[in-house]
């Protein structure tokens, strides 16, 4: 294996990153100087709702990556990502919850407004050191960390594969929400953790901390894109792969697949607390349905839809659903889910690579193209009697 | 005569009768009716009824009951169910026959004829309230103990426990003795005990005890909490003969619920271990096909008004023809071109129910539809008087027994089973040897989807039928799959049945919320365990 | 990236009655405004009503009506000439019962749409979503449901009732006229009958009842098998004192608790249930029969005996086409809300929010059950209480009704942490929080008036 210097550094040799790279930092620019530079009269202005729901956007793409890691390059078809994303926002939203200080409606010091009506009459242990920014940002990735950390320790080394990995990842997520939903719990039942005030010292409400909350996501975004490619690219990636293209094979040659599958996983899912807890103050609120598996599964659906296995269409497919979904929502209010739910179908079935699929086909026909940045073509490996496998 | 007034009465009954006959004699005056109404005591009773306020209603219940008049019990019935109305104009009370939509149809309380539409503006109901209709419910009793049918007889004495007033229990140990039934008159002793022992009679305790009517240990348990020691004790000795055979009916108790939990999870299941077990084709509107088939029982219901029993009895064979179709539509417009792409039908049939659920929602209504019970679905089957089995989910119980049997047959002796476990195992072999695999994939997503419609009719009967019937089943369909073994039936079976009594087991124990959490950790570590399942399917096609 | 054109997402009017004609009408209107909006706008300003409801997912079976109540109201308004003499121009946005989108839709409907008023929201968590951005955005926001209570927000009013005006006059009803001493508390696991449970606890404990008597129940949303916890209902009812049932349990699942009940035979003689969450519009997917006798608490029943309620009935039967469609407690608050709302409008003579919210407070316009609704100062109004026995045709008949109205508490009484707060949005107070021990505002416990 090559230095940890060069191993981080390889992706800036790909044309593909260094294409996302530089759309991702100019469509930011843009926004960023569209907000700040240009008068609200200005047609081109983009309000601080938009770049809002743009961070928005923005933390999807990155819990999408993070979903396409594991998926495209592990074949582990996570449909419980979700709660990863929200450990991450609670741990976040924790920390907000405990900035407000005694600015709730109880006016009490130390605990939050839903525990003062409750009767609660201390904080529980879990709830401290939640004060300090430091500790509440290493529980962003602790959080999810530790959690994936057991369920994949548990998982991969009884090699668990295939659907019944899936559909035990659905059950982590839906016991979860079922667990964030009790009140006894301490995060606030259904209602969850809102009504924050400040971050790091900076008002949520103003202005400049949206517009710094929206360049944090996309600079966590970017990062998190060079880290995925960075191990996508690397010895572990082609292992991955093959772990992915033939488990029992890989296991065969000498490799310890759990290992992989396991420290994979663990990133991932670390990637997702960091897009949770990104997101936490940008939409104001975070509560159990965070959770819930209808969502984690429409996370694979934006990956799926933007092309599994090339990380960037994870990204496409993140802000396309959610950008039409804004509009729908809107426009067409009682119909939206009919077009949500034809879009799924029609790409699926006449875009079988996804929007990344489309696009390196366009780009193949123009010209020869160096095959690294070809999608890898996955086969799946969710077949529950998997015909192909069979030599 | 108004409600404040009624207060003060001293003696209820005889001026009930005075004003009666007063406004009886008014009324038909009012009303220029025939010679016959002249001598009517009707309009007069059904008055003092209406006017008075709840608190003296029950003197003008007794004073109808008492009047011998043949139309009584029609008007204590209406009244019960709170269908007499007095019109606001002309102070005549009428039955009201249909009390839905602006106008409503009525039919004169003295003649019961119909009497044609009256604008619900211009009514005025006869309200009643709990206490009264149970008053009712105890006068109607007291006369029924008196008719032939000894059926009726029972049904009476058994509205009688526990609802003895201490002025009557002389009166009805007359009526005991002379009871030919034993049944009846058996029953009539507890009624007459449980009102001795609430007055603070010793002596009745003894034939209370080891009873396990619920209104007898209630008796006795308000007994047991009684300053009289003596009674008190004895109360507490004959509550105790009763402890083991009523913790043994409880076990039961909690047995039936696991299963008819657990049959209502495996009839979810069975119809995605075949689309998604057998077939290896992930269905995730496999939920909306299931609220097709109980949207399919409403709609026979409403095609069929006045007869829900025939109505979803028909709803059986239409809601597995319409779940079957929807699914086929499904498998040719969507499944067909993903073969082999597990993944990305999961994909589309997501996008599949969301269209599915919108549609519902945009046709048919976002509201809940009524489905009505028929009568021999509703109440429960008494085994003993501290153990009754719900009869709706008994009888889903046994449809879920009788859709797992005929699905077995289909598998396993028909032409049909036997082309799909061959196409499951091995599709190119089975279409060399002539096997058409394309019908087949047809044909089994019918079946799987049509098993789904008819899980559909089943939940229609103990749940909300609306747009979100199916999601609610989703996770646990996929779950009992999964955790009973892809791709085996009877692996579906054991672990539907099985988490079904695990989870009523653990719930009073831990709460329901508690329970869940735990039954889904506990898959999560089975799997680790038996990364297959219960039953893992065998042989060449499993190894991954 | 394409963000200039949400902004020009115009959204329409609904007229369309038909419900199958819905979808149709509103892909096409849509489409229209969408080529249209630019010269509407420019046109004489319309006051825009701001509708955040939910017409997808789990929340659209309650919430999709009170979004054609709306459509409804507005469209009577704008027929007897609209208001200041401008017309009415209904937003409606989707935020889909999912609670971030909620935010979001308020903050598109403030910021992008600019729109005068919001009527909105149904639960609870949904509300608490919205909060932050209708108070940083300065919106008015009229919440139309019946809730926990312990909060007040200058930008919010609350047309449902607070559990002084709904729970506690209920309990009121069975201790005393029907002589319930024993208790089941059951709810769903959420804040509102987490809290109004709490109050109800604490307050029957001051009426004497005993710690025994008292059994508190939760179950998860959606709760569909009622088995185990209908059986322990029925035996711990079987204990010699009369029980009842005081039932917040929600929405979708009551269905399969009520079916449960009339199955295991608990009728309503023996134990009954009153329930704070079920109303017309729930019993609309229930064959009733069995369940005649159970009752429920709210501030208005459709079957109320008075002209303006039969009007505002016929009403909706005309504008919905259905003579079947039934009316319920949050409509008849959306309904006062709205009318509030525009006799402040009208006696402030601008929509501009700041003199809205100062006209509005001691506005006093007609409930549907013939009495007058009026806006506290602390933002929730007065409403009389309503006890009513389920008939068998789906309706409520009414037993039993508090003598005069009961004004809204913000906070509650029975609770710990709220006993000595009040809420008053006038001048000189302007609090919502108003600490009358420590005479601060801000909550104020002890170490936060120390610090």
């Amino acid at each position: 294996m090559p230095s940890s210097r060069l191993w981080l550094a390889r992706p800036f040799g790909e044309r593909s990153t260094l294409i996302f790279l530089a759309v991702l930092g100019a469509t930011m620019a843009l926004v960023v100087a569209a907000n700040l530079l240009l008068a609200p009269e200005h047609p081109l202005h983009v309000s601080t709702y938009t770049v809002t729901l743009l961070g928005k956007y923005l933390c999807y793409a990155l819990l999408a990556v993070a979903v396409d890691l594991v998926w495209g390059y592990l074949g582990i078809l996570s449909l419980g990502h979700g709660a990863f994303f929200a450990l991450g926002g609670y741990a976040m939203g924790m920390y907000l919850m405990r900035q407000i200080g005694d600015r709730g409606v109880y006016g009490d010091p130390l605990l939050p407004d839903f525990m003062v009506f409750l009767d609660w009459d201390s904080l529980p242990w879990y709830w401290l050191g939640f004060d300090m920014a430091g500790f509440a940002f290493v529980m962003v990735l602790l959080a999810p960390g530790l959690l994936a950390l057991v369920f994949g320790f548990l998982a991969f080394r009884s090699r668990v594969t295939g659907v019944y990995l899936s559909i035990i990842t659905q059950a982590l997520t839906f016991a979860l929400m079922l667990a964030f939903f009790r009140n006894e719990m301490g995060f606030g039942g259904n209602n969850g953790l809102t009504d924050f005030k400040e971050l790091l010292g900076f008002d949520l409400s103003a202005d400049a901390t949206r517009l710094g909350l929206f360049i944090a996501s996309g600079v966590a975004l970017a990062l998190g894109f060079l880290l995925c490619r960075a191990i996508v690219v690397s010895k572990l990636g082609r292992v991955c792969v093959a772990v992915r293209d033939a488990e029992s094979r890989t296991r065969f040659l000498g490799y310890r697949v759990e290992r992989y599958q396991q420290f994979v996983f663990v990133v991932s899912a670390m990637l997702a607390g960091v897009a949770g807890a990104l997101y936490v103050p940008q939409v104001g609120i975070i509560n159990p349905s965070e959770f819930s598996p209808l969502f984690s599964i429409e996370v694979v659906v934006w990956v799926a839809l933007g092309g599994r296995a090339t990380l960037y269409g994870a990204v496409i497919g993140a802000l396309a659903v959610n950008y039409a979904k804004s509009v729908f929502t809107g426009v067409m209010p009682e119909a939206w889910l009919f077009a949500l739910g034809a879009l799924f179908v029609l790409v699926t079935v006449l875009l079988p690579q996804g929007i990344a699929g489309l696009l390196s086909r366009s780009r193949q026909q123009g010209s020869d193209d160096d095959s690294d940045t070809q999608p890898d073509t996955p086969t799946d490996t969710l077949d529950a009697t998997p015909r192909e496998a069979t030599p | 005569m108004n409600s404040i007034a009624g207060r003060h009465w001293l003696s209820a009954l005889v001026l009930l009768c005075l004003v009666a006959l007063g406004l009886g004699q008014a009324w038909a005056q009012d009303a220029g009716a025939s010679e016959a109404a002249s001598s009517d005591q009707g309009p007069a009773l059904l008055s003092a009824l209406a006017e008075s306020s709840f608190r003296d209603k029950e003197a003008a219940i007794d004073a109808i009951a008492e009047s011998g008049d043949e139309r009584a019990r029609r008007w204590l019935e209406s009244f019960a169910e709170g269908k007499l109305a007095r019109v606001k104009d002309s102070g005549a009370i009428v039955v009201v026959l249909e009390n839905r939509g602006r106008n409503w149809p009525v039919a004169d309380a003295l003649t019961l004829e119909p009497a044609g539409e009256i604008s619900r503006r211009e009514l005025d109901r006869v309200s009643i309230n709990n206490s009264l209709r149970g008053y009712l419910d105890s006068t109607l009793a007291l006369i029924d103990l008196r008719v032939d049918d000894p059926a009726q007889r029972l049904a009476a004495a058994r509205d009688l426990l526990g609802e003895v007033e201490a002025e009557a229990v002389d009166s009805l140990s007359e009526l005991a003795a002379a009871e030919s039934d034993p049944e009846v008159a058996a029953t009539l002793e507890q009624a007459i005990a449980i009102a001795r022992v609430e007055q603070g009679d010793v002596a009745a305790v003894e034939a209370l005890s080891g009873s396990l009517n619920g209104q007898a240990r209630a008796a006795l348990m308000q007994a047991s909490r009684s300053d009289d020691v003596a009674l008190a004790e004895a109360a507490q000795a004959a509550l105790a003969e009763s402890e083991q055979a009523l913790k043994l009916n409880r076990a039961a108790e909690t047995l039936y619920f696991g299963l008819s939990l657990g049959s209502v999870l495996v009839l979810a299941a069975i119809g995605l271990a075949i689309t998604f077990g057998v077939m290896g084709v992930i269905n995730m509107a496999h939920g909306e096909l299931i609220m097709l088939g109980a949207y399919t029982t409403w709609a026979m219901q409403q095609l069929l008004p006045g007869q829900p029993g025939l109505a979803l009895l028909l709803a059986i064979p239409a809601g597995f023809l319409v779940a079957a179709l929807v699914g086929v539509a499904i498998e040719r417009g969507v499944i067909q071109f993903l073969k082999g792409r597990p993944l990305e039908t999961l994909l589309a049939t997501f996008g599949v129910s969301l269209i599915l659920q919108q549609l519902v929602r945009t046709l048919i209504s976002p509201l809940n539809r009524t489905v009505v019970t028929p009568e021999w679905m509703s109440g429960s089957l008494v085994i003993n008087e501290a153990l009754s089995l719900t009869l709706n989910r008994l009888y889903v119980l046994g449809f879920a027994i009788l859709v797992f049997a005929a699905l077995m047959l289909v598998m396993r002796r028909t032409r049909l089973g036997l082309e799909v476990r061959a196409v499951t195992q091995n599709r190119a072999m089975a279409r060399s040897m002539g096997i058409r695999a394309t019908r087949v994939d047809i044909l089994t997503f019918a079946l799987g989807s049509g098993v789904a419609g008819l899980a559909g009719v089943a939940l229609s009967q103990l749940t909300n039928v609306g747009p979100n019937l199916g999601q609610n089943y989703i996770i646990d369909s996929f779950m009992v799959v999964v955790f009973g073994g892809v791709g085996n039936l009877w692996g579906t079976l054991v672990a539907g049945l099985s988490l079904g009594v695990i989870n009523q087991v653990l719930e009073p124990w831990a709460g329901a919320v508690l329970a869940k959490i735990l039954v889904l950790v506990f898959i999560i570590l089975f799997i680790q365990k038996r990364p297959r399942g219960l039953f893992p399917q065998k042989g060449r096609a499993a190894e991954g | 990236m394409p963000t200039a054109s949400i902004s020009s997402t115009q959204v329409c009017a609904h007229r369309s009655k038909a419900l199958s004609r819905k979808v149709l009408a509103s892909l096409a209107v849509s489409t229209l405004s969408l080529a249209i909006a630019a010269p509407a706008l420019a046109q004489e300003d319309p006051i825009k009503v701001g509708i955040l409801h939910s017409l997808s997912g789990t929340m659209a079976i309650s919430e999709s009506t009170l979004k054609d109540t709306m459509l409804m109201l507005i469209e009577q308004q704008n027929e007897a000439g609209g208001l200041l003499g401008r017309e009415l121009e209904p937003v409606v946005v989707d935020p889909a019962s999912n609670w971030p989108l909620f935010a979001e839709k308020a903050r598109e409907l403030l910021a992008q749409e600019e729109v005068d008023v919001i009527f909105g929201n149904w639960t609870s968590v949904s509300r608490k979503s919205v909060l932050p951005v209708v108070e940083e955005l300065n919106g008015l926001l009229f919440y139309p449901v019946q809730y926990e209570g312990e909060e007040s927000s200058e930008n919010v009013f609350y047309t449902g009732a607070a559990p002084n005006q709904q729970a506690i006059p209920a309990v009121d009803y069975l201790m005393n006229e029907v002589g319930v001493e024993r208790w089941v508390l059951a709810g769903t696991d959420y804040v509102y009958p987490r809290t109004t449970n709490k109050i109800l606890e604490a307050y029957l404990k001051s009426q004497g009842v005993a710690d025994e008597d008292i059994m508190v129940n939760y179950t998860p949303f959606g709760h569909s098998d009622w088995q185990n916890i209908v059986s322990e209902i029925k035996q711990f009812g079987g204990a010699g004192k009369k029980t009842a049932v005081v039932s917040t349990i929600n929405g979708d699942a009551n269905v399969p608790f009520y079916r449960e009940l009339a199955n295991q035979g608990v009728e309503a003689s023996d134990i009954p249930v009153v329930a704070f969450s079920v109303g017309e519009q729930e019993l609309s997917g229930l064959d009733t029969a069995p369940l005649v006798g159970h009752l429920a608490a709210w501030n208005y029943f459709m079957s109320v005996d008075e002209d303006v309620n039969y009007d505002f009935i016929d009403a909706w039967y005309d504008y919905t086409g259905d003579d079947n469609a039934v009316t319920n407690d949050p409509m008849e608050a959306h309904y006062i809300g709205f009318n509030m709302w525009a006799e402040a409008v009208r006696k402030a003579e601008t929509t501009d929010v700041d003199a809205v919210k100062e006209a509005i407070i001691g506005v006093s316009v007609p409930n549907l059950t013939g009495g007058y609704a009026t806006m506290m100062p602390n933002h929730h109004i007065t409403k009389p209480v309503l006890i009513g026995e389920i008939q068998d045709n789906g309706q409520f008949s009414v037993v039993w009704q508090t003598p005069s109205t009961v004004a809204g508490d913000a906070w509650s009484d029975y609770l710990e942490g709220s006993r000595d707060l009040i809420s008053d949005w006038r001048a000189p107070l302007e609090c919502g929080n108003y600490n009358v021990v420590q005479g601060s505002c801000g909550g104020g416990s002890d170490v936060a008036s120390s610090e």
